[in-house]
């Protein structure tokens, strides 16, 4: 037994279940690579409307991850350092969209921004702006059901930096502000940068609440999930080449970041 | 610009009653065992802490008045602060961390460049600015948190066990440059330790801190050679005896007589020096008039010296050489004479 | 590796029924004609999303007649229903909402000989008191409402399409709904002025929608096929709920949701 080797070897009890993970996720990714309809993926992905369908799902993830960090970020903080109290409620509250089905969600937001919403109700009567049916409400709708992946992240990296650094800092003259961002921000940047990045892939595959409150139309509101499903009902060999690309988008974002951003935090 | 704090703070068991006053220039060491509250001290001086009664001025200016509702925040207090782990910012380099409390404070980027610069070279550290601090040594990343402390000329330097995360021989070296900065520092220091040694190399005078009270204040050599608690003698490696003053002896508290060389009367303290008890297999005659028997309870090497724990009618530790040491046959368990000049023994009122 | 991935799939997969044939134990008299031999075991249903309250009433009738018969629907789209039943899920009995997925499965040889057992047209859902004052197809093409149709995709947007077509008029929808349950529900909270969708569902929904009738409904009515499937695990069941389904009581039941006679 080397010692070098033995270090890097998995034992067998995390090996096994490893490779089934493995296995289990990846297999349906298989799957869909194996029936895809090579020959005629060409045809399928230049139709005008898969363009037009991704890029509309890639500035609407991107969108909501902006909104996310910039309001689930200060949320994370007030979860992770204030005293105040309420606080395991209001986290309980915070992780909801994650366990309603994204459809009751949709429903759920046209109570509050729809037409006849608490909100959208007075919107609409004082400002004629209808919400609903809008590339507004497409980022709203993967806003609600992705920011909580964001928060959760961040208060988890929160709870794990070092709080004496924010002690340094303050002694150092700096406020709580300036603190944040000039100290806890950057120590957490890799934790908002996961979070982000956990928030963005979310947002993109967003379904459910999205052709809820968002509706389904090409150019507006019809993201490549929609579209995906709409094409399944007609035609399933061009909803796999239309998830195919969707994929390979997605995946392709995803190693980019990882390699040039995430990959420096991590050492 | 003076120290001047009375600090009274419960939190869970700590119950911290203090008061504490440093000149300007001085450096006063808070020493005292884990839990003693030393750090909690340190944390309201510095603010991150308001405490639940008392008050803390520094040149005048009142930063903590519990009664009057005065609390100053952190970042308004003119303290630089230095704990164990030298905590430097790790996203920015050394430079930046030396110029970061220059820049909150509103010091244009190139001039605090400079000053962080100026600072980095007078610890030692010039041409490491663009380094990361994952880059530096313990040594090196201690003497760089000294110099973002400094640099922007606190009122009050407070140091927090800045020396015990380093190795023996850093500790050495990095001691004395503190001593050489706190010399050119015009504040008051407030050094928080449980290292005898830090106390009386750095210190002007020492505090001795024990479940959040002063159980014994004074300059380093006071304390280290009239102990007033078991803590501080055992830091200072003294027998610490108390008992009465009777003449020239002492009767002790937990029976058995020393002979002293001066005159003591009332409760005393008798404090003797381990290297000053001898130790024999039978019974000495001659002139010494401290003879007590004893048992052999511990041995420590300690150098060329083993360090010997004596249970008996007086409890002692004795330092015997090495040679000695294997020439007697000592060992635990094994029954000796001990005998102690009376000259030898300290001894001061209680 | 492989073994044990088969081990932990077989998990996964919902098990089907074992019919069996119960001696005949009670009266076997069912009205309207329909009558036979006492059916036990289970009969899983796939039926589409349309058919949900017609067809479990229709399957509580059957289990009153039948007590020691289970009956299980399976409602959702008529598409997502052929996929399942082409990969392979246990069902006795599929209704479509359209002869084009009742095709998927009749060509892949599942099924045969298929009956239309009713027919549905589309109508304008409109929230009650018809806010945006919508009183025909033409309505569809002002852009100032807010209007909800199926997407073309699916078999109530196809209808849509050709309805438009044939009236030329030239909507203006503002969302293209997945199927018509969903624009249905936009109407019932009002966020939307009209959605174009089936009569039935108009009735489902209560006094919370108004229906509006329109002639160029006509020109695409909406047949759907059921059938009892090849492979039925429990045959006999299968063939008594299609023969409830065409029987009087069956249409009866499907006239009072909406629906028209074939």
């Amino acid at each position: 037994m080397r010692g070098a080797r033995s270090r890097t070897r998995v034992p067998a009890p995390l090996l096994v279940p490893a490779a089934l993970a493995v296995a289990f996720l990846v297999l349906p990714l298989v799957g869909l690579l194996v029936r895809a309809p090579w020959s005629s993926l060409g045809p399928a992905l230049t139709t005008p409307g898969v363009g037009q369908a991704l890029r509309l799902s890639l500035v609407s993830a991107t969108l909501a991850t902006l909104v996310s960090v910039l309001l689930g970020v200060p949320l994370a903080w007030v979860l992770a350092r204030s005293a105040a109290r309420g606080r395991t409620l209001l986290r309980a509250l915070v992780t909801v969209p994650l366990v309603l089905p994204p459809v009751v969600g949709g429903v759920a937001l046209f109570l509050v921004l729809g037409r006849q919403g608490v909100v959208g109700r007075w919107l609409f009567e004082a400002f004629d702006l209808t919400i609903p049916f809008t590339t507004t409400a497409v980022v709203i709708a993967e806003t609600f059901v992705a920011m909580p992946f964001l928060v959760i992240s961040v208060e988890g990296a929160l709870r794990a930096a070092d709080a004496r650094f924010e002690d340094v800092a303050a002694t150092l003259g700096a406020d709580r502000w300036t603190t944040f961002r000039r100290v806890t921000l950057p120590l957490v940047a890799p934790g908002v940068g996961a979070g982000a990045v956990l928030c963005w892939a979310r947002a993109l595959g967003e379904f459910g609440a999205t052709i809820t409150f968002a509706g389904n139309f090409p150019g507006t509101t019809q993201t490549m999930p929609l579209a995906v499903y709409l094409a399944l009902q007609r035609d399933p060999e061009a909803a796999i080449a239309l998830s195919l690309v969707l994929l390979a988008v997605s995946l392709a974002t995803l190693l980019l970041l990882r390699g040039r951003w995430l990959g420096r935090a991590a050492p | 610009m003076t120290l001047d704090a009375s600090v009274r703070l419960r939190r869970g068991a700590l119950d911290l009653a203090i008061d504490l006053r440093v000149a300007g220039g001085e450096v006063v060491a808070v020493l005292g065992p884990n839990g003693a509250g030393k750090s909690t001290l340190l944390r309201v001086l510095a603010g991150l802490l308001p405490p639940d009664d008392g008050r803390v001025a520094v040149g005048g200016r009142i930063w903590d008045d519990v009664t009057g509702r005065t609390h100053l925040l952190p970042h308004r207090r003119s303290v630089g602060m230095v704990f164990q782990d030298a905590l430097l910012f790790p996203h920015l380099t050394v430079s930046d961390n030396v110029a970061f409390g220059l820049r909150t404070r509103g010091v244009p980027k190139a001039a605090a460049r400079v000053a962080a610069a100026g600072w980095l070279a007078r610890v030692g550290l010039a041409g490491l600015g663009d380094q990361r601090p994952a880059q530096l040594s313990g040594g090196q990343a201690q003497r760089a948190a000294l110099a973002r402390a400094l640099v922007g000329d606190p009122a009050l330097l407070l140091l927090d066990e800045p020396l015990s995360a380093l190795d023996a021989r850093t500790r050495l070296t990095v001691r004395a440059e503190l001593r050489r900065h706190l010399a050119e520092f015009g504040g008051g220091t407030v050094l928080v330790t449980h290292d005898p040694v830090d106390a009386m190399a750095l210190a002007d005078r020492v505090v001795v801190v024990e479940q959040g009270r002063v159980v014994q204040a004074g300059t380093p050599a006071e304390v280290n050679s009239r102990p007033r608690t078991d803590y501080v003698a055992r830091l200072a490696g003294l027998s610490l005896l108390s008992g009465t003053g009777w003449g020239r002896s002492v009767r002790l508290d937990g029976g058995g007589v020393v002979a002293v060389a001066e005159e003591a009367a009332g409760p005393v303290f008798a404090a003797v020096r381990p290297e000053s008890v001898a130790l024999y297999l039978s019974r000495p005659d001659g002139s010494p008039r401290n003879v007590w028997s004893a048992r052999l309870v511990g041995a420590t090497p300690h150098g060329a010296t083993v360090r010997c724990e004596l249970a008996g009618e007086v409890p002692l530790v004795a330092d015997v050489t090495a040679t000695a040491f294997a020439e007697l046959g000592l060992a635990p368990g094994v029954e000796v004479w001990a005998t102690v000049k009376a000259s030898e023994v300290a001894v001061y009122a209680r | 590796m492989r073994a044990r991935l088969a081990a932990a799939a077989v998990l996964l997969i919902v098990s089907g029924c074992g019919a069996s044939d119960a001696p005949d134990g009670g009266d076997g008299r069912l009205s309207d004609g329909t009558s036979g031999p006492a059916l036990s075991g289970t009969l899983t249903v796939f039926a589409a999303a349309s058919l949900t309250d017609v067809f479990t009433d229709l399957g509580d009738q059957l289990m009153e007649l039948h007590p020691s018969l289970a009956v299980r629907f399976n409602f959702a789209g008529s598409s997502a229903l052929a996929t399942q039943i082409t990969q392979g899920a246990p069902a006795d009995v599929f209704a479509s909402a359209n002869a084009a997925q009742m095709a998927v499965v009749t060509d892949a040889g599942m099924a045969q000989n298929p009956t239309v057992f009713a027919g549905n047209v589309l109508e304008i859902a409109v929230p009650a008191g018809n806010p945006g004052g919508v009183d025909g197809l033409a309505d569809f093409a002002r852009d100032e409402l807010a209007l909800a149709i199926c997407a073309p995709d699916v078999p109530c947007g196809a209808a849509a399409e050709q309805v438009f077509d044939s009236a030329g008029v030239a909507a203006a929808p503002d969302t293209l709904e997945e199927d018509a349950r969903a624009a249905l529900t936009k109407v019932e909270l009002g966020e939307v002025d009209a959605a174009l969708v089936y009569a039935s569902d108009v009735v489902s929904a209560g006094d919370a929608v108004e229906g509006i009738p329109f002639p160029e409904a006509e020109n695409a009515v909406n047949a759907y096929p059921v059938c009892a499937l090849a492979d039925a695990p429990n045959p006999g069941a299968a063939r008594a709920f299609v023969d409830l389904v065409l029987s009087g009581v069956g249409q009866a039941a499907l006239g009072d949701a909406g629906f028209r006679a074939p």
